[in-house]
């Protein structure tokens, strides 16, 4: 049947087709609906782990079982990953594996842009790359093909052009695959110093035969469009290049970017006056063609920076693509903001009253860095708020104790925050610690995780206590506050910056976009009270805005929160009395 | 030859759903369709664009400057912001409602003025309506989206049974006569 589909829902599609049992992931954008489509297929066991290394060794644990396996990660999930990564490689499956690894050229939800070709590289796996997605589906049927004959996991590379952009393809059926018997094998299996030298010869084997097998595979394939130009480009780079020559250059399409076919490359080249790699991010085929000594344009004609566009590759090979209309007005920018009624906002406007200096994580709160509240002063990867603020306590010692805070959400604190805090409670830095627990993994479009009580289909599952467990760690004090109250957060906040112990604050409230959260009547500015003042205004609601200079709130963005009215002193917002 | 079509708009107005209509119309119609969306972080109230192309084959899923045949804007700032990507004898339809973006609510940014003219003059072909009370008389503020749809219809190649097949293929039933009601608010406004 044809279909407009998601990439991602293509890839969920053709990991169903080929049989997959067993799928675990952790959400990130732009690889998190694989999974919650793959979620929606009764065939197959699915889960959210904790994080995408326990993914990757749940997927693992499968495979060797006899069913084949998935996991997905965004980029920067690989790298939690690649502990179990590096090894598996030895190891090999039983039943096919896939990882997917999607990257964020141009950053559009990511704190980094990295280029996770690397890591096929370096870990010795090979890496499909689909273009559309018709190929993520057909990609991921093939990938488990592959990871079954050479022994190998495979990873599956999108981007967040191919993995959010609907394209047509056509759906098959599911082929149901029995249960490869497990066969205990402790040299193959056992990756101890002596099995793995022996290991090492057959993983450097494999990777000789998959590029035998990449010099034949239909997915790597030439496009003879004269003689002039030959572009080898994969991905959503083959997309803009087509888009720019249609048929008037020749393309070498490459769907398996590792390892990459050396004999291929070499003919094609022979067949062209010049050759240009188009590639987003950094120099990968471009370097392994300078090794294999074929002569190629890349970087010093396009950007190692941001994503690409048929625009920016026509103005690089040097056409001039068409002039848009546009007026001469200085438009304001409209970054992404934390939402009306959102739970964050009381906590950050707390902590920015008093002038705390706040390491933070990676979620929706990291809105609490944005102008007007910039109460969040440091953020790098999951679970760095806690680790980072010991180090920050044990450098300066009372100096920051007492206005110090690290702040992580509760999905963030499950994926790695709970290391860091074993590390303040086992070597005691005077630190604060507040999980933001909005019931919920925010940022990538609300999946459950170990502190909801519920699993990825929503139905109920075990539930951590996280009060039981920060106490179980050593902390004495654990405090719970409710953030949409400012008076008690702000109390307890102090309290727990003064004590000379380390201290966990749980700021708890669920997300105000949960389907389940009831929201209250929207508050009312009363002009005739409201003195201008824009008390309220410190909060950045973008439900909150003056309007002949009065406070005005749009009544199609507010919940009712409450938190604005506790900060007008004369009254003038009114409602939910 | 590729068509191209944009929404833009502020995250939670509701694009997603408008270009998945649109996708469906454009695939039963029998062509090659890429919808590009934006996931994640910058839906939260930021600016957000989605690219809707269509034709016998299309390649690249996003458009560039200079390249849409139609911008659908569902707020007015966000129709001068991606103006730029408007073709020559494109078509720009204009929801005049405003949101102030962060800058404008803390007074560090003015919302700027006169937007539609300032557009026009520019020479590009401007439809502003006002979608927003059209959708609050179909029964909701969020249905914007399908006023719009419904505006767009006018200028488009579809039967109006096309577009309803379209709307009840991708809006839950209990929703649905709330959305014709916009459509056709829309279409006939």
């Amino acid at each position: 049947m044809k279909q407009l589909m998601l990439g991602n829902t293509a890839i969920a599609r053709g990991l169903y087709e080929a049989g997959v049992g067993v799928a675990s992931s952790y959400p990130g954008t732009p690889s998190t609906e694989v999974t919650e489509e793959i979620a929606k297929y009764d065939e197959v066991y699915s889960e959210w782990a904790p994080n995408e290394k326990v993914a990757m060794e749940v997927a693992f644990g499968a495979s060797l079982a006899g069913k084949r396996s998935f996991c997905g990660m965004k980029h920067v999930g690989l790298n939690v990953a690649a502990d179990p990564l590096f090894t598996i490689s030895y190891i090999g499956v039983n039943a096919g594996m896939v990882i997917l690894v999607a990257d964020d050229p141009g950053m559009h939800s990511s704190q980094n842009e990295q280029d996770s070709r690397h890591y096929a590289k370096a870990s010795k796996v090979p890496m499909l790359e689909p273009s559309d997605s018709a190929e993520c589906l057909e990609f991921a049927k093939l990938a488990y093909d592959i990871s079954e004959e050479f022994d190998t996991p495979v990873f599956i590379k999108t981007c967040t052009r191919i993995a959010h952009s609907q394209s047509i393809v056509e759906t098959g059926e599911r082929v149901e695959r029995p249960v490869k018997p497990y066969v205990k094998d402790i040299p193959k299996n056992v990756m101890m110093p002596g099995n793995a030298r022996k290991k090492h010869p057959i993983v450097e084997k494999r990777m000789a035969d998959l590029e035998a097998y990449a010099e034949k595979s239909p997915i790597n394939r030439v496009e003879m469009g004269g003689t002039k130009l030959g572009i080898i480009t994969s991905s959503t780079s083959y997309q803009y290049v087509k888009e720019v020559y249609g048929e008037e250059a020749s393309i070498l399409k490459l769907g398996m970017v590792w390892p990459l076919p050396t004999k291929m490359i070499k003919d094609f080249a022979s067949k062209v006056e010049k050759v240009i790699v188009i590639e987003e991010l950094d120099p990968f085929i471009e370097e392994f063609c300078n090794k294999i000594g074929v002569e190629v344009s890349g970087k010093e004609l396009l950007p190692l920076i941001d994503e690409f566009s048929q625009n920016l590759i026509a103005k690089a090979m040097g056409k001039e693509p068409a002039e848009g209309i546009s007026i001469d007005e200085n438009i304001p920018v409209r970054p992404p903001v934390m939402c009306a009624g959102c739970p964050h906002r009381g906590l950050f406007y707390t902590l920015s009253k008093n002038k705390c200096t706040v390491l933070g994580d990676i979620g929706c709160y990291t809105l609490g860095a944005v102008a007007p509240l910039n109460a969040m002063e440091v953020n790098a990867c999951m679970g760095a708020s806690i680790s980072s603020i010991h180090g920050f306590n044990k450098a300066l010692g009372e100096e920051s104790e007492g206005k110090t805070v690290a702040v992580i959400g509760d999905s963030t604190f499950m994926h790695s925050g709970m290391t860091g805090l074993a590390n303040v409670a086992y070597n005691q830095s005077n630190s604060t610690i507040v999980i933001v627990d909005n019931s919920i993994t925010g940022m990538t479009g609300h999946q459950q995780n170990p502190l909801t009580g519920l699993n990825i289909k929503g139905d109920p599952a075990g539930h951590i206590d996280l009060e039981a467990l920060c106490k179980a760690m050593g902390f004495n004090r654990v405090r719970v506050v409710d953030p949409y109250d400012l008076a008690e957060t702000d109390k307890v906040l102090k309290e727990e910056l003064a004590a000379k112990e380390p201290s966990v604050i749980i700021s708890r409230r669920p997300c105000a976009l949960l389907k389940y959260v009831k929201h209250n009547p929207p508050i009312k500015c009363n002009p005739d009270k409201c003195k201008s003042c824009k008390s309220c205004m410190r909060l950045g609601c973008p439900a909150i805005s003056m309007k002949n200079n009065k406070a005005h709130i749009d009544e199609t963005l507010c919940v009712g929160c409450n938190v604005c009215k506790q900060l007008c002193a004369f009254d003038a917002l009114e409602g939910n009395e | 030859m590729t068509k191209n079509i944009m929404i833009v708009g502020v995250g939670g107005q509701g694009s997603l759903l408008a270009s998945k209509l649109l996708g469906r119309l454009l695939m039963n119609q029998g062509n090659d369709v890429k919808v590009s969306e934006v996931h994640g972080m910058s839906q939260r109230g930021g600016s957000v664009v989605t690219y809707v192309r269509y034709g016998e084959k299309v390649y690249s899923p996003i458009i560039d400057k200079g390249q849409a045949d139609f911008i659908i804007s569902f707020e007015k700032l966000e129709a001068a912001r991606w103006l730029t990507y408007l073709k020559k004898g494109g078509k720009i339809i204009v929801n005049t409602q405003e949101i102030d973006p962060m800058p404008v609510i803390i007074g560090a940014a003015e919302y700027p003025t006169d937007l539609v003219n300032k557009m026009k003059n520019a020479g590009a072909d401007v439809d502003a309506i006002d979608a927003l009370s059209l959708a609050n008389e179909a029964g909701s503020s969020k249905a914007v989206n399908i006023v719009l749809m419904g505006r767009l219809s006018k200028y488009f190649d579809a039967s109006e049974e096309a577009w309803m097949e379209a709307l009840e293929a991708c809006v839950p039933p209990k929703f649905l006569e709330l959305n014709k009601k916009a459509f056709m608010l829309g279409r006939n406004a």
